[in-house]
């Protein structure tokens, strides 16, 4: 199976991810893993970022959904790449059923398994479709940018819309070493977490 | 030999009960994925303004899912079989020993009280639970569901995990 260099069609993950950095609010929560677990803390250091590394692949969608129901006046944004997404897409039938409706999902689609070497995905050999998988289970809001000034343009508009949110941002492989960095101790990253989740109880924002 | 009382205990362990156990422990969420004895709890897990059933649908969701519920300040429990126990132990495993959240499980124990049963989800589940060092109790008898309360409050107390196995029949 031939897989497609579609590259030239797909944002830089940093630039993606610098996007979301530049309009993330105090309140709203930041779950990464994987690639994104090494990138984020490059573009944001703050009490509501979650770095989930160690992990379970494909656990971060569904610890983001818990932060979720048991904050329900907060925002959460949980960024999943792809192959950490085909580990679970049941997930996201269950965060449907689930009922809640202040949580975001931002995929960050390159199509590798990034972190062990840059292997094709199997939904990357098949062109499977995650747009049209979250349509079909449900997603009130759903969309997909291959181009970051689109991304850039729409993303606080698209926040504002009815959740949960599945956002597809295509990206390429990573630029930077960051996969190298080391992690912040995942005891202290969740005492800080229960800290701010604990912290505050301003009014409901994009639920 | 078991006297009809003492047998499948999670069969005749009716939704009712299941139901007043968990709201006497104040639990917020049952994070469920059904077998065929606690899929016969559904109609009262569902249907109630205690606490909110999670449907996930395979178990490895369920135990990040109960971190993130644990890290928001709720008060969540699990509830599967043991085949699910270890189609999700990577889950389970991150979760337990990596997060070290104090998360709280009731674990169907297919097989349990089939004393010829040589399946192998029945052999490998207590020496699972030792390998990962977690705190288990076994419920085998109807009049044992205080045996849960005590296991749950000395978990919490103690902010460590917990697995209640509760003894079935053939899966």
């Amino acid at each position: 199976m031939q897989v497609n260099d579609d590259s030239d069609s797909r944002m830089p993950v940093e630039a993606a991810l610098q996007v979301l950095a530049d309009l993330r609010s105090e309140r709203e929560v930041v779950v990464t893993n994987q690639g994104s677990a090494r990138l984020w803390p490059r573009l944001s250091q703050h009490a509501g970022d979650f770095n989930y590394n160690p992990s379970t692949m494909g656990g971060a969608i569904p610890l983001a959904l818990g932060i979720a129901l048991a904050c329900p006046t907060r925002h959460v944004i949980v960024l999943s790449g792809d192959g950490s997404l085909l580990m679970n897409l049941g997930c996201l039938v269950s965060v449907l059923d689930s009922r809640a409706t202040n949580l975001s999902i931002l995929l960050l689609d390159n199509g590798l398994y990034e972190v062990t070497g840059g292997q094709a995905t199997a939904a990357r050999r098949t062109g499977t479709d995650f747009v049209g998988i979250a349509r079909s289970v449900g997603f009130p809001t759903v969309e997909q940018f291959c181009d970051v000034r689109n991304w850039q343009a729409q993303a606080a508009e698209i926040f504002g819309r009815p959740g949960p949110r599945f956002v597809s941002l295509r990206v390429a492989p990573l630029a930077t070493d960051c996969l190298t960095d080391a992690s912040q101790p995942i005891a202290e990253q969740l005492q800080r977490l229960t800290a701010f989740l604990s912290s505050g109880s301003d009014p409901v924002f994009r639920s | 030999m078991h006297d009809a009382s003492a047998i499948f205990p999670s069969e005749i362990f009716h939704g009712a009960e299941i139901l007043q156990l968990l709201i006497g422990l104040g639990i917020s969420h049952v994070i469920w994925i059904p077998d065929s004895t606690t899929g016969q709890w559904e109609a009262e897990l569902a249907d109630n303004d205690s606490f909110q059933l999670l449907r996930v649908c395979r178990e490895g969701e369920a135990w990040p899912l109960a971190a993130g519920l644990l890290l928001g300040g709720q008060t969540p429990i699990v509830i599967m079989q043991s085949t699910g126990l270890f189609e999700s132990g990577d889950a389970l495993r991150n979760v337990l020993l990596d997060l070290r959240l104090p998360v709280f499980a009731i674990v169907g124990a297919r097989n349990w009280l089939t004393e010829a049963s040589t399946d192998s989800a029945k052999a490998f589940l207590v020496p699972v639970l030792q390998a990962w060092n977690i705190d288990f109790c076994i419920v085998e008898t109807r009049d044992a569901q205080q045996e849960i309360v005590t296991c749950y409050e000395r978990t919490r107390r103690e902010q460590r995990p917990g697995i209640v196995l509760l003894a079935e029949g053939r899966g």
